[in-house]
């Protein structure tokens, strides 16, 4: 039993109140936990008469049902069960009686109401657990103060109080009215691992019944008396600004109620990395219907000139950084130019280990390759949408934000209102994947509700979405690695950059296992903005270094997980260097996982040809094995065994499904998706140009194994999704004889697709 | 702007809209049903699918005019109380991530299991290939629908 401290967040619970009963409540989640045929015959559970809050995660109605807050935004990762699940352990309630409702954004009740950073189970663990435990010990302390028996005689299991010697017994429903009067304890006992009952069980998706019947979740869904539909037309492309448009037809068009222009910030505006945005002014086309406004917004006629150098100094989480936009039109093939001779040169050297030069001079051989990737776009399937209802004192913005909390200011500062009157609550989202990170399309919204007095749900098209920037950087990186006679790796080199950032990890593997190491980088500036993607940077250099040691391995002679698990008992028993980001053991802990879970040494995939990867990252460690046969010219993904170490699992098929996921992602974007640019445009803005795997190209099948431990949980949505490029990148070597060093892998010539 | 009278799921719904306006945005806008969704609007990723008749469309791509009197069904009207076969794999199978494209992805699964109640991987890869799920649960989708079938085939 290990005892904490009831402060949460910025501030100790809260005084407890009663609150009035009833109102409408969708989605039971047993409603989704039984078996489909016991669906239809069960009755909607009936609702208290009066709720009790415990504090701010969880209310207790009269006759045991629970409600339990989510506090953070709902992006597909599926924490608004598992962070729920996390409370109701702690409380000791069963699952069944439990309704699921998101939160708002609320600085004073909940830190870290963000989706980024594969942050939220972590960020959220102690919280969520004490919420569970404090509540549970009050109702306990309320059964105690009933019976006059001592709290430690009580035991509570699946929402029932119990004390043996006197055979008092109650429900959380009957005590819940006392317990929410009790002072709140400052010490909790939180249970242990073995204790858990719902942690590590799977559970489904709350929210499971409204999806597959179509209720309104999303933002986009939003629909509000006397709201209007309001879409943007931006710059065609980058480096361009607006100079003029003629509004007059347009605005004679069926239901265009007004066309004008909004600039999102003022010069003097501080702007932050999550509120920047390159298409500072833009023409607002409104009107009644998302229809209207799409035609009206083809036929206005607009006029672009060149934007001037741009400068913006902000600060990520305290450290400053600065964005420059050099004036002009970009192109891919100058991009690819400009990085390769960038790559040519000595870069920024980032860590350095032993005598990296003289171990190359005396190397008995040298390998080295250079890999890419190219601009992506996030493309959630949900394009850019915001509503928002600003009046003179107040404003409501509702919709898909991964980061409530960060833009919360910027949307302040736009209307000069004061964050307290600045009330945001996020809808589940289609899809995030780094892109609803930065939200100036809600600074947008509400700066056209302010403008025109009406509430307004802001709308891109999906080229709109696809041709606003935020993408994942384009990046270039060359490994060296040198061999002496025996093939052992005696040094290793990593020279990589991007624009406009560097996907180098300097500290990570195999940094600290080779005595002889250089890391160098490099970065390009660019006017194209771009944005976290989905395991930043390692979603590229993962697949890359994954690739780069299966040469090595290969060149060395070593089966090539005997050859990763040589370098990390080396990192392990003698680690070279300071700062290794890494814990050895669990990297190699994945990676005998996979070895074993996918057969590798047997027979079992025998006529396909395999590739492996493992990579470390937000805090967790995956490790893939990769399937493959050839249809003719065209990989097909047999299967995908994946195992994971990410610490204690809170909902393991929930997980699974994140891990599966990750793998059809990395799958696809490696092979398939590309955003290149021609004269500062997008040449891709839509899925006719723009491609992302679908049905027939993924796996056939995804198994996922997870390392069983009591560590704190560390990242779940990103991990799985990086190293998957680097086992497909050696599995069609196998299959090909020929490595694909250049993403999208069907581009990197000759082609070996269709 | 013209006068409409559609049937869909079952009710007559009259509306006043620009004959070219997709039946996704008369069914989102006109009508407040929401549950089948925008994505690209070229018919090219599948998240507005509906039943015309019996076949799985892009309502996208469906100007209004062109629906006379064919029967639309949404995910709204797939079934009575979203225990269609189907919607019931999906939650055996706990099939969605985000759950944006999961309506779209069950209009052109039920549609196929209406025509082909016993459908092959290679039926279902060339039935559902319309339909885009950016969180990638294509190996979960496809699981539902043998599941599906299963259930309609013992039923």
């Amino acid at each position: 039993m290990t005892l904490v401290k009831t402060q949460i967040g910025r501030r100790a619970f809260i005084r407890n109140t009663s609150l009035a009963g009833g109102g409408l409540v969708l989605g039971f989640s047993w409603l989704n936990s039984c078996k489909p045929e016991q669906a239809k015959t069960i009755a909607v559970m009936e609702m208290p008469k009066e709720w009790f809050e415990m504090n701010a995660f969880l209310k207790i109605g009269d006759n045991g049902v629970v409600t339990i807050m989510s506090p953070n935004p709902e992006i597909g990762q599926n924490v608004k069960t598992s962070m729920p699940m996390i409370v109701a352990e702690e409380l000791d309630v069963d699952w069944n009686d439990v309704i699921v409702e998101q939160a708002a954004l609320n600085t004073e009740n909940f830190s870290w109401q963000v989706a980024g950073g594969s942050r939220s189970i972590a960020n959220g663990w102690p919280a969520l657990r004490m919420a569970g435990a404090t509540a549970r010990a009050m109702l306990v302390g309320a059964a105690a103060e009933a019976w006059q028996v001592p709290a430690l005689e009580i035991t509570t299991s699946e929402g029932v109080i119990s004390h043996e010697a006197s055979g008092n017994s109650a429900g959380y429903g009957e005590m819940a009215a006392a317990a929410a009067k009790m002072e709140v304890p400052e010490e909790v006992a939180l249970k242990e691992p073995s204790q858990f009952k719902i942690i590590g069980t799977s559970r489904k998706n709350v929210d499971g019944k409204n999806i597959v019947t179509g209720k309104p979740l999303f933002g986009i869904d939003v629909q509000r008396e006397g709201m209007l539909i309001a879409t943007p037309v931006h710059p065609p492309a980058f480096g361009m600004k607006l100079k003029s448009f003629d509004a007059e037809e347009v605005k004679a068009m069926p239901g265009i109620r007004d066309v004008f222009s909004i600039k999102l910030y003022d010069e003097d505006y501080a702007r932050g990395p999550f509120d920047h945005t390159a298409f500072n002014e833009l023409v607002i086309v409104l009107g009644e219907s998302t229809w209207q406004v799409f035609q009206a917004k083809k036929a206005l006629k607009v006029e672009w000139e060149p934007t001037a150098d741009q400068s913006y100094s902000m600060s990520l989480f305290g450290n400053p950084m600065t964005i420059n936009h050099p004036a002009g039109s970009e192109n891919s093939e100058t991009h690819w130019e400009e990085m390769e001779a960038l790559n040519a040169k000595k870069g920024n050297v980032v860590r350095r280990d032993g005598n990296p030069e003289a171990a190359f001079a005396k190397a008995a051989k040298v390998i080295e390759s250079t890999y890419s990737c190219p601009f992506l776009a996030h493309n959630t399937m949900e394009p850019m949408n915001f509503f928002a209802n600003v009046t003179e004192n107040h404003a409501e913005l509702l919709g898909p934000t991964q980061t409530p909390e960060w833009m919360e200011t910027a949307v302040a500062a736009r209307l000069g209102l004061d964050k307290e009157n600045v009330d945001i609550m996020m809808t589940r989202m289609g899809g995030g994947f780094g892109r609803r990170l930065y939200g100036h399309f809600m600074v947008e919204a509400a700066a056209i509700s302010q403008k025109v007095g009406a509430p307004v749900k802001l709308v891109y098209t999906r080229e709109d979405d696809m041709s606003q920037g935020t993408y994942r950087p384009a990046y270039l990186a060359t490994y060296r690695a040198a061999l002496d006679e025996e093939g052992n790796l005696t040094a290793f080199h990593i020279r990589a950059g991007g624009i406009p950032e560097s996907p180098l990890f300097a500290n990570r593997f195999p940094a600290g296992a080779i005595d002889n190491y250089l890391a160098e980088d490099w970065t390009v500036e660019t006017n194209i903005t771009t944005g976290a993607f989905r395991a930043p940077r390692s979603n590229f250099i993962a697949g890359a270094e994954q690739a780069f040691l299966d040469e090595i391995a290969e060149a060395a002679g070593k089966d090539p997980i005997e050859f990763r698990l040589e370098l990390l008992k080396r990192a392990q028993e003698n680690p070279v260097g300071e700062n290794n980001d890494y814990e050895a053991l669990r990297y190699a802990g994945v990676l005998e996982l996979v070895r074993e879970k996918s057969g590798w040494n047997g027979a079992e995939h025998e006529g396909k040809h395999r590739g492996v990867s493992a990579y470390f990252c937000h805090q967790s460690y995956v490790a893939q094995v990769l399937d493959l046969t050839m249809d003719g010219d065209k990989p097909v993904v047999d299967r995908v065994c994946t195992a994971i170490d990410c610490g204690i699992v809170i909902n393991p098929d929930a997980a699974t499904n994140l891990a599966q996921g990750g793998a059809v992602d990395g799958i696809g974007h490696a092979m398939y998706s590309q955003l290149t640019f021609k004269d500062g445009a997008p040449e891709q803005t839509n899925f006719d140009r723009y491609r992302l795997i679908r049905h027939s190209e993924a796996p056939k099948k995804i198994d996922v194994h997870f390392v069983e431990n009591e560590i704190d949980p560390t990242g779940m949505g990103e991990p799985p999704f990086p190293p998957v490029m680097g086992a497909l990148a050696n599995a069609i070597y196998k299959a090909t004889g020929r490595r694909r060093y250049h993403q999208p892998f069907i581009t990197d010539r000759p082609e070996i697709v269709g | 702007m013209a006068n409409y009278t559609l049937r869909i799921n079952g009710e007559k719904h009259e509306v006043d809209v620009d004959p070219a306006t997709p039946m996704l945005w008369v069914l989102r806008d006109s009508l407040n049903m929401v549950g089948t969704k925008f994505g690209c609007g070229i018919a090219q990723c599948g998240a507005c699918t509906i039943h015309l008749g019996e076949n799985a469309t892009r309502s996208c791509q469906l100007p209004v005019s062109a629906v006379g009197d064919q029967e639309i069904t949404t995910i709204e009207g797939l079934s009575e109380h979203g225990d269609h076969p189907v919607q019931q794999a999906w939650l055996e199978v706990d099939v969605p991530q985000c759950g944006y494209c999961q309506a779209g992805q069950i209009m052109s699964a039920s549609a196929l299991l209406k025509k082909n109640p016993n459908p092959t991987d290679a039926d279902i890869d060339q039935a559902m290939n319309g339909n885009i799920c950016r969180c990638g649960t294509y190996v979960r989708i496809k699981q539902a629908i043998k599941t599906a079938a299963e259930t309609a085939q013992n039923a």
